[in-house]
């Protein structure tokens, strides 16, 4: 009588077979952890129990076996487990030296359980949030207090501004941030001018679409829309490049040689984005107007020279100087979390993606506070 | 893998027989966008051979090392494998000898979103049929054989440089590689921990016959581990030495080889040179 399990005709097999010191657990063929091995699971463990409890011993052999790997320890360390709990004496003295050290390797290696509490319950968790929260609230705080002092700093020496770096950054978040910025522009006020139409048509009052798109652009959407533009293109990118620096140890290497990171890294990024922003808003607010002034030509049959007439006699200095005021604090926002992310990041490849989607959140978060912010200050003042 | 199980005790030797060839590299060229870096590249490694690839500085060691497995097309010549063409092989085809290699990373390149008992635990869910509990099994083995047990649950930004270096090495034999490369595996590390490796390097190839190819300049374990070493330099654009490396250091007629090989020897009297004359 025999008890077998086996893969295919070439490869692995395992069989127990009774003789006169007990039961021969005859292994051969090759073990291959990524090719089909026996398991133990699957052996007839009731009819081996049997055979062997009456013989009292299980002798694993070997000799059968071509090729092997941890598959074949496993196999019998399951084996060996199964005779321990069936008071069974296992038998390795026919097993090679070199399967029996990682053999009794494996026997000693413990498994653990996950370590539960490693991972914090949902109170925990509640309150490392709250923890972190406060500490980041601080930290931004200090941030931008350390902003100002740099730039106070900057504007008494103002050859120690990096001049060159600012430039550089205004090139990039701004003359190449046209294209998509008029894109999504043009196409905003193509949406306006729709939605004004819809409504404005009822009432015979087609030309006052000229009035809603460009109050809503220069106030509100031109600005926004380049800040949301601009947070996702250039704040991920701040925090990104930032945040790579600090895995690379540069940011490590400023403080070292007394250069701090803040007059380096973030002012010539903030001053950049505070010029560029509101440059970028006007061309929003022009690209916006056209999208409508489009659309009115199309949809409404508004002559171009009629809604810039009209266009004119709704927008007046007012307007246009709240859009460029919000845009600069947008662009300061903007710079103020992609960097202060990037700086926060922790020092490996995954802090940088981190810090990159942190920063375009936050700069979100803060400008449509700041929108709000602002809605309410200017119309206190009566602007 | 070990071949066969025999009755035998070999405690000190590979359990593989030492003839059969494990990798064959055949004139091959490496280079990036046109640009040559090493070239007419030939040595052959037996299985369960520990082989270093050595030289300064740019000579072309970590281009060999990812020409060798796949990583970057040679311009020309191939890579043989237990005698089957590698370099010219179909896609399906490689991605089956990619299951018997193990690569350990200069950076160890952990996934940093797991943990340790993830990062070993991936490739046996990759590749086997294994249960979760067989793989737990298999998991702490590899993870006791490298020094560590009960650093299961920590992830990469947890640990230090060397224990780092250890869990790639873990993760490197989940699938019990028949070849396993290692990148510089020493950088970085102490001389104490960088012994400890070696260390644990030989027993790997003693216990399971694998056959290991190491990027290295490290004399101390080039000394202490290698079977042989292919020196490559970035004048010759090539290979300028291969063989043992004691018998290379006294015997080979280059000095670029020598120099090399006993910079350990010469290094002591050059620093009488910057005594304080009084």
């Amino acid at each position: 009588m025999s008890i077998s399990t086996t893969t295919t005709s070439t490869a692995a097999r395992a069989r127990a077979v009774p003789d006169q010191d007990g039961v021969r657990l005859e292994l051969g063929g090759s073990w291959q952890i990524t090719g089909g091995t026996p398991e133990w699971a699957s052996f007839d463990t009731a009819s081996l129990a049997a055979l062997a409890l009456k013989a009292g011993r299980l002798r694993p052999d070997t000799s059968q076996v071509t090729e092997w790997d941890t598959s074949l320890v496993l196999f019998l360390r399951e084996a060996f487990d199964w005779c321990e709990n069936n008071q069974v004496e296992p038998d390795e003295s026919a097993l090679p030296e070199n399967i029996r050290r990682p053999l009794k390797s494996m026997r000693d290696a413990r498994v653990r359980p996950i370590d539960r509490q490693r991972r914090p319950n949902i109170l925990a968790t509640a309150g490392l949030a709250s923890v972190s929260a406060y500490k980041q609230a601080k930290q931004f705080t200090q941030f931008v207090g350390e902003c100002v002092i740099s730039a106070f700093h900057l504007a008494r020496h103002p050859k120690k501004f990096r001049w060159r770096d600012c430039l550089q950054e205004m090139q990039r978040c701004g003359a190449m941030a046209l294209p998509i910025v008029g894109l999504i522009s043009f196409l905003v006020g193509v949406i306006l001018a729709y939605i004004g139409a819809v409504v404005l048509r009822q009432y015979g009052g087609d030309i006052f679409i000229a009035t809603l798109v460009a109050l809503a652009m220069v106030r509100e959407m031109g600005a926004m829309m380049t800040g949301i533009v601009l947070s996702g293109r250039t704040g991920g990118a701040f925090a990104a490049q930032i945040a790579n620096m600090k895995t690379g140890e540069e940011i490590d290497a400023l403080v070292t040689f007394g250069i701090r990171p803040v007059d380096f890294l973030v002012i010539p990024r903030i001053v950049a984005l505070a010029i560029m922003m509101p440059l970028l808003s006007l061309y929003s607010n022009a690209l916006g107007n056209l999208g409508g002034m489009t659309v009115a030509a199309l949809l409404l049959k508004i002559s171009p020279s009629a809604y810039w007439i009209q266009m004119q006699s709704a927008l007046d200095m007012s307007d246009i100087t709240t859009g460029l005021i919000k845009a600069a604090t947008y662009g300061i926002i903007i710079g103020l979390a992609g960097c202060l992310r990037g700086l926060q990041a922790r020092r490996d490849s995954a802090g940088v993606g981190s810090a990159a989607t942190s920063a375009v959140v936050t700069a979100m978060l803060y400008i449509i506070v700041a929108c709000a912010v602002y809605a309410v200050l200017f119309n206190i003042l009566g602007w | 893998m070990n071949t066969p199980a025999s009755n035998t005790p070999s405690p000190h030797r590979p359990a593989a027989s030492g003839a059969q060839t494990a990798i064959g590299v055949e004139n091959l060229r490496c280079g990036y966008d046109g640009r040559v870096v090493i070239e007419n590249i030939n040595f052959t490694v037996k299985r369960g051979e520990i082989f270093f690839i050595v030289g300064g500085s740019g000579c072309g060691k970590s281009t060999l090392l990812k020409h060798m497995i796949g990583l970057h097309q040679p311009t020309a010549g191939r890579v043989v494998y237990f005698g089957e063409d590698f370099t010219n092989a179909s896609l399906a085809r490689r991605r089956e000898h990619l299951k018997t290699f193990g690569v350990l990373y200069q950076s160890a390149a952990l996934w940093s979103a797991l943990t340790l008992r993830e990062n070993v635990a991936l490739p046996l869910e990759e590749y086997t049929t294994l249960t979760k509990q067989e793989r737990d099994i298999v998991v702490a083995h590899k993870l006791a054989q490298v020094g560590l047990s009960g650093f299961e649950d920590y992830y990469p930004s947890e640990i230090s440089g060397g224990m780092k270096k250890r869990a790639g090495l873990a993760r490197a034999l989940a699938l019990d590689p028949k070849i396993v490369f290692f990148d510089e595996p020493s950088a970085g590390l102490d001389p104490v921990t960088s012994r400890n490796l070696d260390n644990l390097l030989l027993s790997i190839r003693d216990s399971l016959g694998t056959t290991l190819i190491i990027v290295s300049h490290e004399l101390a374990s080039i000394y202490g581990i290698a079977d042989r070493i292919l020196m490559l330099d970035r004048e010759a654009r090539g290979a300028i030495a291969e063989g043992p490396p004691a018998q290379l250091a006294v015997s080979s007629t280059d000095t670029r080889v020598r120099d090399f090989l006993q910079r350990g020897a010469l290094a002591r009297p050059q620093r009488d040179e910057f005594k304080v004359k009084k």
